[in-house]
């Protein structure tokens, strides 16, 4: 595909992609309480799209990866929360 | 088109998913071994999983005219608990024979931890032992990175693992490339809010080419779409891959590998 046609596909889905997540964040502002580990984390993945490219996918999963190498002593909970949590 | 299904947990899903598979162009589904959403409470509970497995659910494939293959294990959301672990695996080798059995999975590591690594190791010698193909689930979310490089690491360590008969599944932009220069078979898993979506899979077929590369919707009792391959198959359509190219990835790939297994016969 041509970036034309790149944007004629996805143009549109990306766009609402977009607003969606300045909505949240504008949501996550009006609400009272303090945020948890995800927002800050969030925050930095985000930065990744404003770098060079070609793999922003892949700095934004790694931002959001927990980075250690040793197997954890015990699993203690079953789910993920979606951003590494220090 | 035509398609093989490669990961659908088909127990957990409505026999209307099953006649749109079959419309869809479904040519056989294959479907690992899962956990409940809940603990099982005893090895009885996997013995009776097993015999679904291997006896029911491809019975009730064939009514719509679907073969219905299986692969056996215990998941590593339930490997925390290592006694109740080594007795699932222990009755494992009674249903190795059955017709429909491809291989040891979706083992694997959840939180990734040492006794699910421990639980990983069995399985893996189980399958050596049995000459057994093997399907891989790798952790979700913020625990994939280290949970694949933990599990590549344990196969790369096991000299009588041949890459070319493991899948490694789930695999995603940051993982993806270890996978495939490992040697080792990649799956994609297609969901909605997690995983992958369709242009992302596309994107990596893109990028990495078509080979050791397979689809799949790991369609389940979550928030998952059962026709999440041949929707990417029209999706690739739209971003102008061949049919051949298509027919490729989400046909003969499959084929190619399941094949390595002398049960996996189509037609
Ligand atoms: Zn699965």
């Amino acid at each position: 595909m041509t970036r034309q046609q790149v944007l004629d596909v996805y143009f549109m889905e990306a766009r609402a992609k977009l607003i969606d997540i300045a909505a949240f964040l504008d949501r996550l502002d009006r609400a009272p309480g303090e945020p948890d580990f995800r927002l800050r984390a969030f925050i930095k993945a985000l930065h990744e799209l404003q770098g060079e490219g070609p793999n922003r996918a892949e700095k934004v999963l790694l931002s959001l990866s927990d980075p250690t190498t040793e197997p954890l002593a015990k699993a203690t909970v079953k789910g993920a929360t979606g951003a590494w949590r220090k | 088109m035509r398609y093989i299904e490669p990961h659908g947990h088909m127990v957990s899903r409505t026999t209307d998913d099953y006649t749109a598979m079959a419309m869809a162009g479904c040519q056989a589904v294959c479907e690992p071994a899962f956990w409940a959403g809940f603990d099982r409470s005893s090895v009885d509970g996997f013995y009776d999983y097993f015999c679904q497995l291997t006896e029911h659910e491809p019975a009730r494939a064939a009514k719509f005219g679907i073969p219905h293959y299986t692969w056996l294990c215990i998941n590593p959301k339930e490997s925390e608990d290592t006694k109740l672990a080594e007795e699932v695996i222990n009755i494992i080798p009674k249903f190795l024979d059955k017709p429909t059995v491809l291989g040891i999975g979706e083992i694997g590591l959840n939180k990734n931890s040492r006794n699910e690594l421990r639980i990983f190791e069995k399985h893996v010698d189980l399958a050596a032992k049995h000459d057994q193909l093997i399907l891989i689930h790798t952790p979700h979310l913020e625990d994939k990175l280290k949970g694949t490089r933990l599990i590549v690491d344990a196969l790369k360590s096991d000299k009588r693992i041949k890459p070319e008969r493991v899948i490694i599944d789930h695999v995603e932009e940051h993982t993806i490339k270890l996978v495939l220069d490992s040697g080792f078979w990649a799956g994609m898993t297609l969901y909605p809010d997690s995983k992958c979506t369709s242009a992302r899979a596309i994107d990596m077929i893109d990028i990495y080419g078509g080979e050791r590369l397979w689809m799949n919707s790991a369609c389940d009792w979550g928030v998952s779409v059962p026709l999440a391959v041949p929707r990417t198959a029209l999706e690739m359509k739209k971003r102008g891959h061949s049919a051949e190219f298509i027919d490729k990835m989400i046909y003969q790939n499959p084929l190619k590998f399941l094949s390595q297994s002398p049960r996996f016969k189509l037609g």
